[in-house]
């Protein structure tokens, strides 16, 4: 693209005598006389196209690398193997996958409605007085750092729901739903998926709150004019409208708390086991990249460890291709060719 | 859909029938379908409307014209309080529609939207299908129980809105499929589903091409055998094509209204001459 209008963008003025040639040739001529400079920041813009896919192809390459012995060596097996023993080198990464999907899960679920009950509530009701603070408050929430949110997770989130949510639940329906079952730890999966709530919904609502303020005026006013109520407008009109937006914006939410690491490792109580309840301990991906790195006693768990990256490497792209093939399947859905 | 109509026979002015001119009634006499009395509206500040008075007599068409700015729009969307959508805007006055005040506290603004039907400068369909749009407001309002029913008003009011012949075969393909012209007869459908008394359109024509808009004035004039028509429009020519009664709109306030033959050939008010005659505007 870039090239292209470069192309066009090239001064027009060239050798006397150009007006005998035709068109294309003349153009052909333009694109090779064109400046010095022009050729320089022709490359510079290149440059900086590929710097981003050559620096992704990189880091997979440096995984994979690193990851072959492992890969080698438990092959498939490593997806769905449970013991995570680095005395004896039997390495699986399950429990690992699972933490991560099970509690960025937890955290859309809690996120999602949250998230686009609030950017509805700033858009569609609240007062410009109203809306305005809000919406400020809600981005604060972005920029405070992981390790705060993990602290704040510490001393009042897992107290808080060990205490008024997990035993209760626990006790009252611990006997029926598996979920629910077994001691209320406090550190564990419903914690880390909490803490990933609270810390995706700024972003899934700054951009859910930009979709739905997208929806022209024109379609709220005429489904207004046919005698609509304001909840039929905001269910059957302005989502619908909104839904491709939408789903991109619970992907971005989901992709950030695949890849959260600091507050997350610090509530879900690091167990390397797939736990049995939600209030079991836990373990993520990028959990145990940042707990044992440094410490990674041989070869075999180094690579290992390289093959939990490579794994959660892929999972963030497969999620990514998801959602735009999500996207893109619902643009071109039944009602609407946008 | 032939493409002769450039230089259509000119629709005779409505009200110039058989009746001599001067027997004729102005709005006032006939029948009357909405009423403003001194009405007036600010968007925060500024005000836009100068306490308006005018009636608006029932199964005519009755223009708004007037420059831009003038506070036509503003005046047509007060009739169905679609203004009360901008924060900050407030009115004095009535309005009122068959004798019931549109602003008293207790009205039910859904339950009068639901009478009202409107038709936008832009067309705005849903991003749903053909039928689905047309069948929105019966949905919404709950005028079909059964699905031959809302089958059934949903090809009257798109034969209504001439364009059934052009979208029959493809009703459930989205409405954005359609051209400009077709989508804005697609929105005077699904105003006209809803079963509307009133149907207000705001520049309905001012985005489309002269054949389209040709097509517009067409169904408008068809239309007012059933319907109240308010129409705004920057085009005198077709106020004059289609409306029995016009409304000169200047700086906020009503200048001259009256029947459109006489408003355009004998104004009373200077102004009304001016803009007429294209002096300003």
């Amino acid at each position: 693209m870039t090239a292209v209008g470069e192309r066009d963008a090239a001064p027009a003025a060239g050798p006397p005598g150009e007006e005998a040639k035709p068109a294309a040739v003349r153009a052909a001529m333009r694109w090779h006389q064109s400046s010095r400079s022009d050729r320089a920041w022709r490359r510079l813009l290149v440059g900086f196209g590929l710097t981003i896919p050559v620096l992704l192809v990189g880091i997979a390459a440096l995984l994979a690398h690193g990851a072959w012995p492992a890969l080698k060596k438990f092959g498939g097996g490593f997806l769905t193997g449970s013991q995570w023993d680095p005395v004896s080198d039997a390495f699986g990464g399950w429990p690992f996958v699972f933490g991560t999907l099970a509690s960025s899960l937890i955290a859309v679920l809690i996120a999602v409605p949250l998230s686009i009950g609030l950017a509805l509530f700033l858009t569609e009701l609240a007062p410009r007085w109203l809306a305005a603070p809000i919406g400020f408050a809600t981005e604060l929430l972005a920029a405070i750092p992981s390790v705060v949110y993990g602290l704040w997770g510490i001393f009042v989130l897992v107290p808080f729901l060990r205490d008024w949510v997990e035993t209760p639940l626990s006790d009252r329906l611990g006997g029926h739903l598996g979920i629910f079952e077994g001691p209320a730890y406090g550190p564990g999966l419903l914690s880390g998926g909490v803490i990933l709530a609270i810390m995706i919904v700024p972003f899934v609502s700054a951009v859910s709150r930009e979709v739905i303020s997208a929806v022209p005026r024109a379609q709220r006013e005429a489904a207004l004019a046919l005698g609509a109520t304001r909840w039929e407008t905001t269910w059957q009109i302005v989502l619908p409208f909104a839904r491709a937006g939408l789903i991109g914006a619970v992907m971005l939410g989901l992709g950030r708390a695949i890849g959260e690491t600091m507050a997350v490792t610090m509530v879900i109580g690091n167990t390397p086991q797939v736990p049995h309840s939600l209030f079991g301990p836990a373990y993520t991906m990028a959990s145990v990249l940042a707990n044992e790195f440094a410490e990674a006693s041989g070869d075999v768990h180094r690579s290992a460890l390289m093959l939990v990256a490579l794994l959660l490497l892929g999972i963030t792209l497969v999620i990514n291709a998801c959602a735009r093939a999500l996207v893109w399947h619902v643009n071109r859905g039944p009602g609407g060719s946008r | 859909m032939d493409a002769q109509p450039l230089q259509r026979p000119r629709t005779p002015i409505p009200t110039a029938a058989p009746v001599p001119p001067a027997q004729q009634p102005g709005p006032a006499a006939l029948p009357t379908a909405i009423e403003a009395r001194d009405f007036s509206f600010w968007y925060g500040a500024n005000q836009a409307l100068n306490g308006i008075s005018l009636v608006i007599p029932d199964r005519r068409v009755t223009a708004f014209i007037g420059p831009s700015g003038c506070g036509k729009s503003t005046f047509l969307r007060s009739i169905n309080r679609m203004n009360e959508l901008i924060p900050g805007t407030r009115h004095q006055g009535d309005v009122t529609l068959r004798g019931e005040s549109v602003y008293r506290g207790e009205v039910d603004v859904v339950g009068l939207r639901r009478r009202i039907g409107m038709v936008f400068q832009k067309s705005n369909p849903f991003p749903k299908s053909i039928y689905d749009n047309v069948a929105y407001g019966p949905r919404v309002n709950g005028l079909a129980r059964k699905r031959a029913d809302l089958d059934e008003l949903v090809e009257t009011s798109l034969r209504s809105a001439a364009l059934w012949d052009e979208v029959s075969d493809r009703l459930h393909t989205s409405a954005l499929g359609l051209s400009g012209g077709q989508q804005q007869r697609l929105c005077i459908a699904r105003a006209l589903a809803a079963q509307p008394d009133v149907l207000l359109m705001d520049e309905p024509a001012s985005a489309l091409d002269p054949i389209a808009t040709q097509k517009i004035e067409e169904l408008i004039y068809g239309l007012k055998q059933q319907y109240t028509i308010v129409i705004v429009t920057h085009n005198m020519q077709q106020a004059a094509r289609v409306s029995d009664f016009t409304a000169f709109f200047y700086m906020g306030s009503l200048v001259e209204m009256g029947r459109t033959d006489l408003l355009f050939t004998t104004p009373k008010e200077d102004r009304t001459e001016a803009y007429i005659t294209g002096r300003f505007g």
